[in-house]
């Protein structure tokens, strides 16, 4: 498979502060590659750095075979970059605002409509209202509509789902499954743990460092302990014990449940084995390294 | 072509849509100039003024003599006949001329009245009559002295003649001031905070991963103001012209000439205000305290610039108004033509050059 990104020893530091520490990894052409990680991991900056707008300050890294320092004006016309903060013109209506980009882009909405009807028809209600009236579901849509219409050989999506309620959240990866058949390659990032799975492949990244990239089963697959979840009455005096008690590997709230590990083969009398959700994985991850 | 007009047809859409821009580009301009009527009268010191001595006597010596003394007035020139009066004036060389008829002496100690013609320029009618009014304290006090000698009391008549302004309208002076200051409000100001609201805002971001360059959009940004601009002057002009009456005496495509050329330089100015700058706020407050206020104050706007202290003088040569205010009045108000002001224009020529320049070469292609 032919690479589309490809990620060389890239560092980035702010004044001294270090946001990315030497990451290198490549993403396929076509792939669907999930940048995991909470707030200040660095995810953001790796953005700027691949869709040229900021300087890496040391590595190398290109995409769709070009370099994002050398060769950034034709970068420029083949990526589409959705910002993680809405970023269109809130005082231009929908239609507006996509006929503004796509003459940015040179093109029209016709000439790519087959690729963002999909997207296009769930707004298309709303085409004369203001961009900073719709809903937050819907601004990304739009957002997504205008990274997409000059047909980018290269998605970036910064946090596309942050802020967004559930239900258009799950739409919207919808979308992205989709758009994946056009062989498009998207690099998306997330702090949501629970969208990590529907990637092809995703990195875990923390403090400006990759903890692990695989694919979401590997990742899980490779949860090196027997994972519990556990409930009570009251989970907060339960955490409490658990984390005093010297057998006790880790233990943390996990929604309603206490997701518990093991130093040694505890028998367990009644408390339900699971399997780790990329979640797990990450907190483990984190705290090994 | 078509991705220009989108951008400018975009950058309309965001004036009109936004009612507190609106106000600002449109009915400030006419509210400042109506209110703008009651001009500040201040000291003035230093004139340069001319003594055209017809009667070359005694008591005619005694007068220039007395003024030449004073702080008020500072002696430029003895010309030979009114012609050259008349030039020095074009010229910006005086601004007052003292005009001893040949028979002052002996009208004054055979009739006891002696009358001198005073010729001010009042293209700043405040700066005419306050002027001529210390003129006729000079004289005065000359008159006192006369008297303790002699005890016959002397009488001497001046006859004022105010030149290019002849009714002392007030409006004559200040339509240039609020032409400059409008402009560099509209150009540089609100340019550049409409420049720096898209990187607020984001926009910027999604603008730089496109085939644009930035250069580009930031000009693009540039013309609509600049149209909006030329209307404000047109509309100061019709408005000073028809509701102030003042009228407008030199080749008017001259003054919409002298405009353009500022408002691009003022629109460079914005344009490097808003490449230097991250938030609006910072966008305004720079362009507000580094180029409005020196421009009402050191542009002569308010306060007549040869009354500053010679510092302040030297840096009000930076600020481009100064230029315009200076070579506007010359053609709205003394309808001089183009070879009278060539060398405000070629500064600001060279201004709006060295800015525009500057500019570009600030440009960042990145974040």
């Amino acid at each position: 498979m032919a690479t589309s990104i490809s990620i060389n020893n890239i560092s980035k530091k702010y004044d001294d502060t270090p946001a990315l520490n030497s990451i290198s990894f490549d993403i396929n052409q076509g792939e669907l590659f999930g940048l995991i990680g909470p707030d200040g991991a660095g995810k953001t900056s790796l953005f700027r750095i691949l869709t040229t707008l900021l300087l890496a300050d040391g590595g190398q890294a290109s995409v769709a075979g070009l370099d994002v320092v050398k060769q950034y004006r034709e970068i420029r016309n083949i990526v589409g970059y959705m910002p993680g903060k809405f970023s269109l013109y809130q005082d231009l209506s929908v239609q507006e605002n996509l006929d503004f980009f796509a003459n940015v882009f040179h093109t029209s909405m016709e000439e790519n409509y087959d690729l963002i009807r999909d997207i296009y028809v769930q707004i298309e209600p709303f085409k004369n209202r203001r961009a900073g009236k719709l809903s937050g579901g819907m601004k990304q849509k739009l957002a997504l509509c205008c990274a997409l219409i000059h047909r980018p050989q290269v998605l970036f999506l910064d946090e596309p789902t942050t802020g967004v309620d559930p239900v258009s959240r799950k739409e919207f990866w919808e979308m992205l499954k989709r758009l994946k058949k056009e062989n498009i390659t998207i690099l998306v990032s997330t702090p949501y743990m629970d969208e990590a799975t529907l990637c092809d492949r995703i990195a875990l990244i923390q403090s400006g460092k990759i903890l692990s990239i695989a694919t979401p089963d590997e990742i899980t697959g490779k949860y090196p302990q027997k994972l519990f979840a556990v409930r009570s009455e009251n989970n907060y005096q339960l955490l409490k014990q658990l984390r005093n008690d010297p057998q006790v590997s880790s233990a943390y709230i996990f929604g309603e449940y206490l997701h518990v590990t093991f130093k040694n083969d505890v028998p367990v009398i009644e408390a339900e084995e699971i399997s780790p959700t990329v979640e797990d994985c990450f907190i483990q991850l984190m705290e090994m390294s | 072509m078509k991705r220009f007009s989108s951008f400018i047809k975009k950058e309309f859409l965001h004036i009109f849509r936004d009612i507190r821009t609106m106000m600002m580009l449109l009915a400030m301009p006419v509210i400042l100039l109506i209110l703008f009527g009651f001009a500040i009268r201040t000291e003035i010191m230093n004139t340069p003024f001319a003594v055209l001595d017809e009667s070359k006597s005694a008591s005619s010596r005694q007068i220039i003599e007395r003024m030449s003394g004073s702080r008020y007035f500072d002696l430029q020139k003895n010309p030979d006949n009114f012609n050259e009066i008349e030039k020095s004036f074009r010229k910006g060389e005086i601004k007052l001329a003292v005009i001893i008829p040949e028979d002052f002496s002996d009208d004054l100690y055979r009739t006891g009245t002696g009358n001198i013609q005073l010729s001010a320029d009042a293209s700043d009618p405040n700066e005419a009559s306050i002027v001529t009014s210390y003129v006729q304290q000079i004289l005065m006090r000359h008159q006192q002295s006369l008297m303790k000698e002699d005890k016959i009391p002397y009488t001497i008549r001046t006859e004022v003649k105010m030149l290019y302004n002849p009714q002392l309208v007030s409006a004559y002076n200040f339509v240039p001031g609020i032409m400059g200051l409008v402009l560099m409000l509209i150009c540089a100001m609100v340019t550049s905070i409409s420049i720096v609201r898209e990187k607020e805002q984001g926009t910027m971001e999604i603008l730089l991963v496109s085939p644009v360059k930035p250069v580009f959009i930031v000009l693009s940004k540039a013309i609509p103001y600049l149209l909006i601009a030329f209307l404000d002057v047109v509309l100061i002009l019709l408005i000073s012209n028809n509701i102030l009456h003042v009228p407008i005496a030199g080749n008017i495509f001259l003054i919409l000439f002298l405009s353009t050329l500022f408002i691009l330089s003022a629109l460079s100015l914005g344009m490097l205000i808003s490449s230097v700058t991250k938030t609006q706020q910072a966008a305004m407050l720079m362009s507000g305290a580094g180029l409005m206020l020196p421009t009402i104050l050191l542009s002569g706007l308010i306060f007549p610039v040869e009354n500053m202290p010679v510092l302040l003088q030297l840096i009000s040569n930076i600020i481009p108004a100064k230029w315009f205010i200076t070579a506007i009045k010359d053609v709205m108000i003394k309808g001089l033509g183009f070879f009278s002001i060539w060398q405000e224009l070629s500064i600001l020529l060279g201004m709006t050059f060295f800015l525009l320049v500057v500019s570009i070469k600030q440009f960042k292609n990145r974040l």
